[in-house]
């Protein structure tokens, strides 16, 4: 089985807060350590499961620039057979519309029977995989979160609906699935993995080797623009408590015991 | 002002709470809007939600469809594009119905898409001002919608509160007869429920919950020790489950359990939007968390900025100690 895994450099928010720089109307990204996002692992652990059981191949994409070749040779070191960086200047400014539009093109070039996207980027709302699904009329399946390969080109899949109940469908090969964290333990990868494919070369393509239209893509072609961003407030927040360590611990579990927390 | 639509979500003939909060969402993008709800179904449970909804909604598109008695999302796009008109705007929750449907059909339609949306800003021109947030909601942006070909936004569930409104004695339209036959790649089977384990953190009064911070495995012990010297049970948020440190069964949210409790011990949790609507009852809510910034803050009763890993043992300590002398 041919899979695509598409895939994103996020800034990495397990391990540093995210400060915002006022000036910009951005987030402040200098002292932002950047990861693959968590979910994307998931799909492309999964891809390989399934390789690793029916045979082929796993190829990881990504929309970006030349920072973003750090997270294709993570997966690669995974195990992804071949990792593609999609880059043009036009590509810049693009929405999860466009992203689906150059995510098309490639796909086109290509032959994949399934490709899959992580659940949702930390910064972004899980809209790219459904939409390629769309752009390509393929089947979709969101929140995928266990997959079964049938005979007749299908594929036995659960999607995870709210309160842990499984929603089982079949679906028709070629299809999208946006996979959710959890299917299974993505594998650990060490400093040995990523120098091994540290000098694999990693092919580049642009706007006119995929026959994108540059018109559908970029900043002009985008419905939708984030403006800003900002801190918000939402409910009148919580008392901290202050003091020495000693003092606190104190103060919390008289707290625990007025309001019945304690046996 | 293009034309408002508000996609029902329901089950088992009862309506979901997001049908009146789209009302309200739909109100903050124009008030004067007359919003027509589409409801999508077949049989008597469609019937049934239609005769609740007519009570807050003055128009009701009712689609009756043996084939999407279960809604399949492929199947609800191609009955949508069949009779929403063009250039309208489609509210949909966004959960797990809303996150199949959506993006493809803004494809489809050539509209514009918005995921998740907490707040409405209002129209400028052509455009829609909306607030979404990112990084587990650690911060919130403005984004800028172009309605100009219509538009899908996806509404969060709890966002909006609902407004109080006169009954509407909603006019139910049958638009069954536009749809057609309708076929798709992907067939629905059946649902599966979750099984229920030892502990039932549903109902119970006092719960330790853990978190990313809790880092690894070997950790979770010294929650448990908390746990056992309050008297309460362990729960968890989605990481700690992702990663196979606790059962499924353990966790608080959108995708795990909702819980009720008196008292609510939050460590090393974040506190993600699909988290904290696991949490119900307006409990007593402790966080302990070393990032001062997490959204876990805002919502909490009393705060400690401490790493768990440290502070834990030491209240436990204390509780003991505190419980030894009572003893």
């Amino acid at each position: 089985m041919e899979i695509l895994a598409c895939v994103k450099r996020v800034p990495d928010t397990s391990e540093n807060g995210i400060e915002l720089d006022s000036t910009a109307g951005d987030i402040q990204r200098d002292d932002l350590v950047y990861s693959v996002n968590e979910p994307d692992n998931y799909a492309v652990e999964e891809a390989l499961q399934i390789v690793g059981r029916v045979g082929g191949n796993v190829t990881v994409v990504t929309v970006g620039s030349e920072e973003d070749e750090e997270v294709l040779r993570r997966e690669m070191a995974m195990g992804a057979n071949q990792g593609v960086l999609l880059f043009d200047e036009a590509f810049s400014g693009s929405d999860a519309k466009g992203i689906a539009t150059i995510l098309k093109a490639f796909v086109q070039k290509g032959h994949y029977d399934l490709i899959l996207t992580g659940v949702q980027a930390e910064d972004g709302g899980a809209q790219v995989g459904g939409m390629l699904a769309a752009l390509l009329d393929y089947p979709f399946a969101s929140l995928v979160n266990s997959i079964e390969i049938l005979e007749g080109g299908k594929l036995k899949i659960s999607r995870e609906i709210e309160g842990g109940t499984k929603e089982i469908n079949e679906i028709d090969l070629p299809c999208v699935l946006s996979i959710q964290t959890g299917i299974n333990e993505p594998r650990y990868v060490g400093m040995r993995g990523i120098r091994q494919v540290a000098s694999v070369n990693i092919p580049t393509f642009g706007g006119a080797d995929l026959g994108v239209d540059a018109t559908a893509v970029g900043a002009s072609a985008a419905k939708v623009k984030r403006e800003d961003y900002f801190v918000p407030t939402l409910g009148k927040g919580a008392e901290i408590l202050q003091g020495s360590r000693e003092e606190i611990v104190e103060k919390l579990v008289t707290l625990l015991k007025d309001k019945g927390g304690l046996k | 002002m293009a034309r408002i639509f508000a996609y029902i979500v329901h089950k088992n003939g009862a309506v979901d709470d997001t049908a009146i909060e789209l009302k309200a969402a739909a109100n903050k993008i124009d008030a004067a809007a007359t919003v027509t709800a589409i409801v999508a179904g077949w049989g008597t449970e469609l019937d049934a939600v239609c005769t609740v909804l007519s009570a807050s909604y003055s128009e009701i598109w009712k689609v009756a469809n043996e084939a999407i008695a279960y809604p399949n999302a492929e199947l609800v796009r191609k009955a949508l594009l069949k009779i929403l008109p063009k250039g309208s705007i489609l509210l949909v929750p966004h959960a797990h119905f809303g996150v199949d449907l959506s993006p493809g059909l803004s494809v489809k339609l050539d509209a514009a898409y918005v995921s998740d949306v907490v707040g409405i800003e209002g129209t400028e021109g052509v455009f829609l001002k909306l607030v979404r947030q990112e990084f587990g909601g650690q911060v919130s942006t403005h984004v800028r919608c172009d309605l100009s070909a219509g538009a899908v936004i996806n509404i969060r569930p709890s966002a909006f509160k609902p407004l109080q409104s006169e009954p509407a004695g909603g006019r139910i339209v049958d638009k069954s007869g536009e749809i057609g036959e309708l076929t798709s790649r992907r067939r629905f089977l059946e649902t599966i429920v979750a099984e229920s384990e030892d502990v039932d953190i549903s109902k119970l009064p006092v719960l330790v919950s853990i978190g990313r911070g809790i880092q690894e495995k070997d950790n979770v012990a010294i929650a448990q020790e908390l746990a056992d010297a309050m008297g309460a049970a362990l729960s968890c948020s989605r990481p700690v489950v992702d990663a196979k440190w606790m059962p499924k069964s353990r966790q608080v949210g959108s995708s795990g359990k909702t819980v009720k409790p008196k008292v609510y011990l939050a460590c090393g949790i974040s506190g993600s939007f699909q988290h904290l609507v696991g949490i119900k009852g307006n409990p007593f809510i402790v966080a302990i968390n070393k990032n001062p910034k997490a959204p876990i803050f805002q919502v909490a009763d009393v705060g400690i900025i401490a790493d768990m890993l440290e502070f834990l043992p030491e209240l436990t300590n204390k509780i003991r100690e505190v419980s030894a002398v009572h003893a």
